[in-house]
């Protein structure tokens, strides 16, 4: 019964990928990724993986979002038959991965067990077990603030390194260009 | 647990969730049946052109933005990634206690240093 959900979030997020690449209109295009941001974000949760989809409705839908906006908007994209010009490379790439992705299923077999929805909350001797009881997002919290709390503190500090990279790259632009 | 446990576990949790999204979608889309089913249509030539404050449009809508927009949304990708550490902070703070909380101040006080640079480089400045 849970496979449905898996169906339904993987179905999703192929249509609107292909979308994203189809569509004429960039516009559309990035509304469409923001669907699938959003359905990606569900899979997470039918894998127990609430912080990740949190993060990934936050940050992705949230934030990387706009920024993709933003860059449509910048550059001033009409539509184009963009992506006429990159077929072959694209083509080329698409069939490396699907060839990848394919060998790994039939490596590792097709099993009948959902390949992803959370099977692992159910049997005890999984790792999940713990999790089970008290939440993604809790664990993840006691871990990075008691184990890994020097990467916590680093990541605030690359955090700072990108914001002051950004304003240099982004604001010496401007001034020259009304310079 | 079996599939439909499962399901049942899934919907007794997410419900909220899935109420509120059932409600957004709901509210767009009745809305917009609503008010094109109760407007009264009447079209005409003249009415259908777009128009720019009563005067004929005389460029498209579809300007490229001025570049400053995108500093203000990179500042707001950063401070985002910010907030997503302080959720499992805040979900586990009792249980982590004094440390949590100077590591946190830690945390939010390089935010602060990336903060003060910004406001001083004139980042949040419009021009």
């Amino acid at each position: 019964m849970a496979i449905l959900f898996f169906f339904y979030f993987a179905g999703v997020i192929v249509l609107t990928s292909i979308l994203v690449v189809t569509l004429r209109n960039p516009i559309y295009s990035v509304l469409s990724l923001l669907i699938m941001f959003f359905h990606v974000a569900g899979l997470y949760v039918t894998l127990e993986a609430e912080f990740l989809a949190a993060v990934q409705i936050i940050v992705y839908a949230g934030a990387i979002l706009v920024l993709y906006l933003f860059v449509v908007m910048l550059l001033n994209v009409k539509r184009e038959e963009r992506y006429h010009s990159q077929f072959p490379l694209a083509a080329l790439l698409g069939i490396t991965i699907l060839t990848e992705v394919l060998m790994l299923a039939f490596l590792r077999g097709f099993s009948s067990e959902a390949p992803a929805v959370a099977p692992a909350v159910g049997d005890s001797a999984q790792p999940g077990e713990a999790i089970a009881g008290t939440g993604n997002t809790e664990t993840i919290g006691e871990a990075l603030y008691s184990t890994y709390l020097f990467p916590f503190e680093v990541a605030s500090l690359i955090l700072l390194v990108a914001m002051i990279g950004a304003i240099v790259l982004a604001k010496k632009k401007v001034g020259e260009g009304e310079a | 647990m079996s599939g439909t446990e499962l399901l049942l576990d899934y919907l007794t949790r997410y419900f909220p969730i899935l109420l509120f999204i059932i409600i957004a979608l709901a509210f767009g889309v009745v809305t917009l049946l609503v008010s094109y089913f109760v407007q009264p249509k009447y079209p005409e030539a003249e009415k259908l052109s777009p128009y720019e404050c009563g005067s004929e449009p005389f460029s498209d809508a579809r300007m490229p933005f001025p570049v400053r927009y995108y500093i203000f949304a990179m500042l707001f990708v950063i401070f985002d990634i910010e907030v997503i550490f302080l959720y499992p902070w805040a979900v586990v703070f009792d249980k982590i206690g004094l440390i949590g909380l100077v590591e946190m101040l830690v945390f939010i006080a390089l935010f602060l240093v990336a903060y003060v640079y910004a406001w001083r480089k004139g980042a949040l400045e419009w021009d």
